[in-house]
């Protein structure tokens, strides 16, 4: 895992007693409220309905125990005991104290953590692959070109005012995991005539505009990447939309100015840049790269797994879930779901997080992910310890074998916390896992991705569920307008809207009349919910939500 | 033609704690929304808002919310005031559970 420089070190010393006394300030009288809200939304800390909620950075997902142990210390000393892991790979607190905030950020320090860049116009936490490292299906780790990113982008002098947020993704395999396409820019290690380089999308994003990302270079080589990403954010930074909010994403700027104009202004902008980088990048890339060295993996027979396996049905049921191919066939991928029916998805109480902490230090290489589907990873985890690993997470509650099921959910904290939110989110997630649960028919209905968000800023990733469900405001009423169709893979696709929306009452027998209408059409139990929906079209699942329309009509 | 003014309460977040707060008539704080003042009159809520922006120490974003009158006094009209009187509704966390009863300590108000 990647460790600080004294250099990292000292900057976020520096941060935080830079803010420690801006805080200070803002009591004691000499800084407004206006003074000091770019100051605080720079280190994190938002002021949502009920508290201030501080959102901390982990860089591409990846946490060791100590980490996550300090997470859980922090959860219970400034918190109410527990934690929201979010779709940006972020964990959120949502009820620390104005004056324990500087604390707060000095025990992240403590454990090379920190919030800065997760909010305001600035180029975010950057995100990868959960499986980054460890899938099968992987051409190369990215989590060391992450990590550059993340160094290239800290404190930038060029990019601390742009005109709006910049989010960038990296993933290192075909199968995205990462939603590559629905990022503002986006990496992807690819192989060309046996050569590793990089195919670059740009101009993805949700929200009220959501855009699925467009090629900007389909093949990069390994040592243009960052002054080529400079080139591109600094054309947008000159280029993107100051005037008005709403499109000021560099979704717009491709969207009003056409791909084509942006890539050969990249293309120039590049070109003038490019003699500046010496080749330091590189040489720092290839220290980074020495820091995620593979764990030294184990040799242990694996024999005993089938039988164990053979006698304990929640075990086999849990391993058919929860389990992803590893790179080494002795190893397996957990994901812990943090989906337990009825919760709220994405929440870890400190004794969870400690728990999982242990596991991943026990039997994990000290390695943990936070994935965007709001679940924790044990990245490597050797097959003989899952009997274990699985009875530990059991008796925590979080062996819910239901990784991809109908009751995975990503929510957005909604109105139940957000102070842009103009509908709840979380107690639809919750409700809709419990009723499908009742129905014991999750398994049958096999993998379905709900999304769910409060508002059309689109947190909850709804645009890209194969059912998305978007909470507005209707006359000062909750009302849940469904998508069907989205896709958030390599094959990404925006969800079709299916018509008037649904009262808080009405939406989870909505939600189980599309499914019905599934089990109904499916060709057998092979063909998945999205692949049903991809043959027949949108009018069948109309004809099931709407049966008084569609009759009359 | 504009909506007639509405029967409103001034509310803020607390400084300190970001905690829902209320304008009560005898000029302090509340967490609770039983004890807020409840403005009939638009000018007079519009001098009684000012006055809450103008103590950045004890209030952050204060605006006009509007309610409703019952006997239990003011009641929130949008679904959106009721979470800020109440809480999130994923856990008993917040004023459903805690709220500390009548005004705020003066040390609180003054910090
Ligand atoms: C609770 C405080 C939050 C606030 C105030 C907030 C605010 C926003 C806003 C304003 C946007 C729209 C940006 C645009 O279109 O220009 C947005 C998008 C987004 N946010 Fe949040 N958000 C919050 C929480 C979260 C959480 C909890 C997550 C993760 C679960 C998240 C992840 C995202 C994602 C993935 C997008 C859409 C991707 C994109 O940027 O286009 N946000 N958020
Ligand atoms: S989608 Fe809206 S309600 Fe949900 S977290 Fe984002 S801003 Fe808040």
């Amino acid at each position: 895992m990647y460790t600080y420089s004294d250099f990292d070190a000292e900057f976020v010393r520096n941060r935080n007693a830079q803010f420690r006394a801006q805080v200070n300030r803002r009591i004691d009288g000499s800084l407004t409220e206006d003074e000091f809200k770019p100051l605080r939304l720079m280190n994190g800390l938002y002021l949502q309905l009920h508290a201030y909620m501080l959102r901390v950075a982990i860089p591409y997902g990846t946490l060791s125990s100590r980490q996550m142990r300090q997470l859980a210390m922090i959860a219970e000393k400034w918190d109410k005991g527990y934690g929201h892991f979010t779709t940006r790979q972020n964990i959120q607190f949502n009820w620390p104290k104005l004056q324990d905030v500087p604390d707060i950020l000095d025990a992240l320090a403590e454990v090379e953590m920190h919030a800065i860049q997760t909010s305001g116009n600035t180029i975010r936490n950057v995100t990868a692959d959960h499986f980054a490292g460890a899938a099968s299906d992987e051409i190369a780790d990215p989590r060391p070109v992450a990590e550059l990113l993340r160094q290239w982008s800290t404190d930038h002098p060029e990019f601390q005012f742009l005109p709006r947020k910049f989010k960038i993704a990296v993933s290192g395999s075909e199968n995205d995991r990462a939603v590559l396409r629905a990022h503002d820019l986006a990496v992807q290690i690819v192989e060309k005539d046996g050569q590793q380089g990089y195919r670059i999308f740009v101009g993805g994003g949700l929200g009220r505009t959501p855009m699925i990302g467009k090629v900007l270079r389909d093949f990069l080589s390994p040592e243009d990447l960052l002054p080529y990403v400079e080139a591109t954010v600094s054309v947008w930074n000159l280029l993107g939309r100051r005037d008005n909010k709403y499109k000021s994403r560099i979704k717009i700027t491709v969207h009003e100015n056409g791909i084509d104009t942006v890539r050969d202004k990249v293309e120039a902008r590049f070109a003038e840049i490019k003699p500046a980088f010496t080749g330091v990048d590189q040489e720092m890339l290839e220290g980074i790269k020495a820091q995620f060295a593979l764990p030294a993996f184990r040799n242990a027979s694996i024999e005993a797994l089938e039988a164990y396996r053979a006698a304990n049905p929640a075990f086999r049921a849990w391993t058919d879930t929860n389990l992803t191919d590893h790179q080494n066939d002795n190893y397996a991928i957990v994901s812990i779901s943090l989906k337990s029916h009825g919760k709220t998805p994405g929440d870890a109480s400190a004794d969870q997080m400690r728990v999982m902490a242990d596991l991943a230090e026990r039997f994990g290489h000290d390695e943990l992910r936070i994935s965007h589907e709001q679940n924790v990873i044990l990245p490597h985890v050797h097959k003989a310890d899952l009997p274990e690993v699985y009875n530990t997470l059991r008796d925590a509650g979080l062996a819910t074998a239901n990784i991809g099921l109908i009751s995975d959910i990503i929510a957005c904290p909604g109105m139940d916390y957000c102070a842009l939110a103009t509908a709840r989110s979380i107690p639809i997630a919750q409700q809709i896992a419990t009723r499908f649960d009742e129905l014991k028919l999750e398994h049958e209905i096999g993998a379905l991705k709900i999304k769910i968000s409060g508002c059309i800023n689109a947190c909850g990733h709804h645009h890209v569920g194969h059912i998305g469900i978007l909470g507005l405001d209707r006359a000062g009423v909750e009302n849940y307008q469904i998508t069907l169709g989205g896709d958030a893979t390599q094959v990404a696709a925006l969800g079709q809207r299916t018509g008037p929306g649904f009262s808080a009452d009405e939406i989870i027998p909505a939600i189980e009349r599309i499914v019905y209408a599934y089990l109904d059409l499916r060709t057998d139990a092979d063909e998945t919910f999205l692949q049903a929906f991809n043959r027949v079209g949108m009018s069948p699942f109309k004809a099931a939500l709407y049966p008084a329309q569609s009759k009359a009509a | 033609m504009p909506k007639p003014f509405q029967p409103s309460v001034v509310t803020a977040n607390h400084l300190l704690d970001g905690d829902v707060i209320y304008q009560t008539a005898a000029d302090e704080w509340s967490r609770n929304l039983s004890d807020a003042e409840v403005l009939t009159d638009e000018a007079d809520a519009q001098i009684r808002l000012l006055h809450a922006q103008s103590q950045p120490a004890v209030t952050v974003g204060a605006y006009l919310a509007e309610v409703a009158l019952s006997v239990e006094g003011p009641e929130p009209t949008h679904f959106r005031e009721e979470f800020r009187k109440t809480g999130p509704s994923n856990y008993a966390h917040g004023k459903q559970v805690g709220a500390a009863p009548g005004p705020l300590e003066a040390s609180e108000e003054t910090i």
